[in-house]
């Protein structure tokens, strides 16, 4: 520990927490709080597109100027500012309504993801020895694997894809990142003077670890989820495109409906466009959003 | 340092197996499987039965997988039963090996050629317009998903540019040495092939370049900042020496070591993108052929490609390691 590290210490029990500053300085960024808008209105949008959408999204209500043979999509006309899609269903809603399925996938992969790589890296952390080896063999094996090919082996181990297994295979890559994060700040937090204090005073080895050691390394596990919410809905999306996503296109998802057009992707640009740009954004978002709470929570952006 | 690299390279064999093992396993466990792949529609109780017994598929898993590592000893890695039929896995790899070496070599050095220069002057430049632009272009390059950049290259710029679209070269009379196209042209004199199968490589290898590229571009960004803001750069200021030795000896040689850790990973992650980019450029390399070995669950083609992808993966990284006591002196041995 360096003198300046220790100042800050002493600093933080006198009131100033290393969150309060960081918030501090987050209101003031304007990078933080773009992203911070961004996710804002995704999350509302997603939550009130059922009421929103103009149309039924599964409905194919311009069905009459779909010509299958001729491969022609439906115009944007009154009523339906964006025209239809493949199917001759309203565009705009399908757009609307599919920011749910996309939060749903996000948010559910991300979960999922926390959840193994907190348990795992707990287990290897607070435990050690073999336990810690054996866990985090696991992970170098996991990690020695590129991520798209894991969630893509994950993806094809079920018989009939759908949004469930591809949460799963999404979230799976993210368990050993999760892991090896939480492992590494649990190790530091062991030597630590609280954690050190504590056993002196006898606490339990569990109370150690859930009430000191858990929560103190909680920080950089809760930014790397913002970032991993980016990365979920962006390798869902590569996996619909490789065919492992969601056969049933009764409910929209943004990553879908991107690969759904790629036969014609050259003659109507504007159907993958729309999702694309979506995806783009909100990833954007959530990407802002973390990179600017990392760099806040870093002890050595304190000044 | 020998000594260190003799345990991680016995390490690595580790890996291999235990990976090999899991793979046999898992892809057993998938649906399907070769059998219904390969008989489709004209399937029959008798022939799937006949064709599972062909394929050695009848027998205990720790049989199939010991005979198969007895087999791959002697070079025989099986053969393929969906992506070339009756081609032998190990034919396959050295074929689409090479493109997409090819294909994400000119990615990363794009990569590297761009992010590097591009990280030291925003971070030079630090706040100023030139800085933001690059992060929020970054920040942005992160956030494209790959195939739909690949989309937009191969049917926006292809014909923008008069570039090639697809393939890794026109059919053109060129010899094969190395199965690298382009060196295989500047082998044999043949000019005209290396040309045209760099044609063919720009707009995928820009495609699967973007996300290196953000990623390489920020860590040199805050790396270059970090070293700005030392003492020994100030001291170096303040002796007079001039801008281009301080950026050389002081600032690069300093703010390398982040940089070259996430080139290897980059590096390492390339394939994901890889098998998209291949995709839409139907650019016949291993990452075309691990997704149409999925499709048709080719389990012999799958077992090479993925364990030769993770044994890539893992070598890359020890060379990064091994890189570190090369540009930092205080790093040796462990």
């Amino acid at each position: 520990m360096t003198k300046k590290e220790k100042i800050d210490g002493l600093a933080e029990s006198a009131g100033t927490s290393l969150a309060a500053s960081a918030w501090k300085r987050l209101r003031r960024s304007p990078v933080f709080l773009t992203g911070a808008v961004i996710t804002g209105l995704f999350i509302v949008l997603s939550l009130l597109s059922p009421w929103l959408a103009p149309h039924d999204p599964s409905e194919p209500m311009l069905i009459d100027q779909v010509v299958k043979a001729r491969n022609e999509i439906p115009q944007a006309q009154p009523g339906h500012p964006l025209g239809g899609d493949l199917q001759g269903r309203d565009f705009l809603s399908r757009l609307l309504v599919g920011s749910q399925q996309t939060l749903v996938v996000g948010v559910g992969a991300t979960l999922i993801g926390l959840t193994g790589g907190l348990i795992l890296g707990t287990l290897a952390g607070a435990i050690g020895g073999w336990v810690d080896s054996l866990v985090m063999r696991m992970v170098d094996v996991m990690l020695s694997l590129p991520s798209l090919l894991l969630a893509f082996s994950i993806a094809a181990m079920f018989a009939r894809p759908s949004q469930f297994t591809l949460i799963l295979a999404v979230a799976i890559v993210q368990i050993p990142v999760f892991a090896r994060l939480l492992r590494g700040s649990m190790l530091a937090q062991r030597h630590s003077d609280h954690v050190l204090a504590a056993t002196a005073l006898g606490v339990k080895k569990g109370a150690i670890v859930f009430r000191h050691m858990l929560p103190n390394s909680l920080s950089p596990v809760i930014v790397q989820s913002t970032l991993v919410l980016a990365t979920a809905i962006i390798e869902a999306a590569a996996l619909s495109f490789l065919g492992l996503g969601n056969p049933d296109d009764r409910v929209p998802e943004w990553g879908q409906m991107l690969s759904d057009v790629q036969k014609v992707f050259d003659t109507h640009p504007h159907l993958a466009a729309w999702p694309a740009i979506c995806i783009i954004v909100v990833a954007l978002g959530f990407t802002l959003m973390g990179e600017t709470l990392r760099e806040a929570l870093d002890p050595k952006n304190r000044r | 340092m020998l000594r260190y690299t003799i345990r991680r390279l016995i390490q690595l064999v580790g890996v291999v197996l235990v990976l090999s093992l899991l793979l046999f396993a898992w892809l057993r466990l998938l649906p399907g499987g070769p059998v219904s792949a390969l008989l489709g529609d004209r399937s029959t109780p008798e022939k799937a039965a006949e064709l599972t017994k062909q394929l050695g598929l009848d027998q205990p898993i720790f049989v199939q997988y010991f005979k198969f590592l007895g087999r791959a000893a002697t070079g025989d890695f099986g053969t393929s039963t969906g992506v070339q039929p009756g081609d032998s896995a190990l034919d396959i790899f050295l074929q689409r090996f090479p493109a997409t070496i090819e294909l994400s070599f000119f990615a990363i050095v794009i990569a590297i050629a761009v992010g590097v220069p591009l990280g030291y002057l925003a971070a030079k430049r630090r706040g100023g317009w030139f800085d933001n632009l690059s992060v929020i272009g970054s920040l942005i390059g992160v956030a494209v998903p790959v195939f739909f950049l690949a989309y937009l290259l191969k049917d926006v710029a292809s014909s923008a540019l008069g570039l090639p679209s697809s393939g890794r070269q026109d059919a053109i009379d060129a010899t094969r040495v190395t199965g690298f196209f382009t060196l295989d042209g500047i082998i044999t004199g043949e000019w005209d092939a290396t040309f045209n199968a760099l044609e063919h490589l720009i707009l995928p290898a820009i495609a699967l370049a973007t996300i290196p590229f953000a990623v390489i571009f920020r860590i040199t960004r805050a790396a270059v900042l970090d070293v700005l803001d030392e003492d020994f750069v100030r001291t170096a200021e303040s002796k007079g020496l001039t801008a281009p030795v301080i950026r050389r000896r002081h600032v690069l040689r300093n703010a390398m070591l982040p940089v070259v850790t996430t080139i290897g990973l980059q590096t390492g992650a390339l394939l994901s993108g890889a098998v998209l980019t291949e995709k839409v450029f139907s650019f016949a390399g291993v990452g075309e052929a691990l997704a149409i070995g999925f499709e048709r669950r080719d389990y012999p083609v799958l077992l090479l490609l993925i364990i030769m992808a993770a044994i890539v993966y893992v070598v890359v990284n020890l060379l990064v390691d091994l890189s570190y006591a090369l540009i930092d002196p205080r790093i040796r041995t462990r």
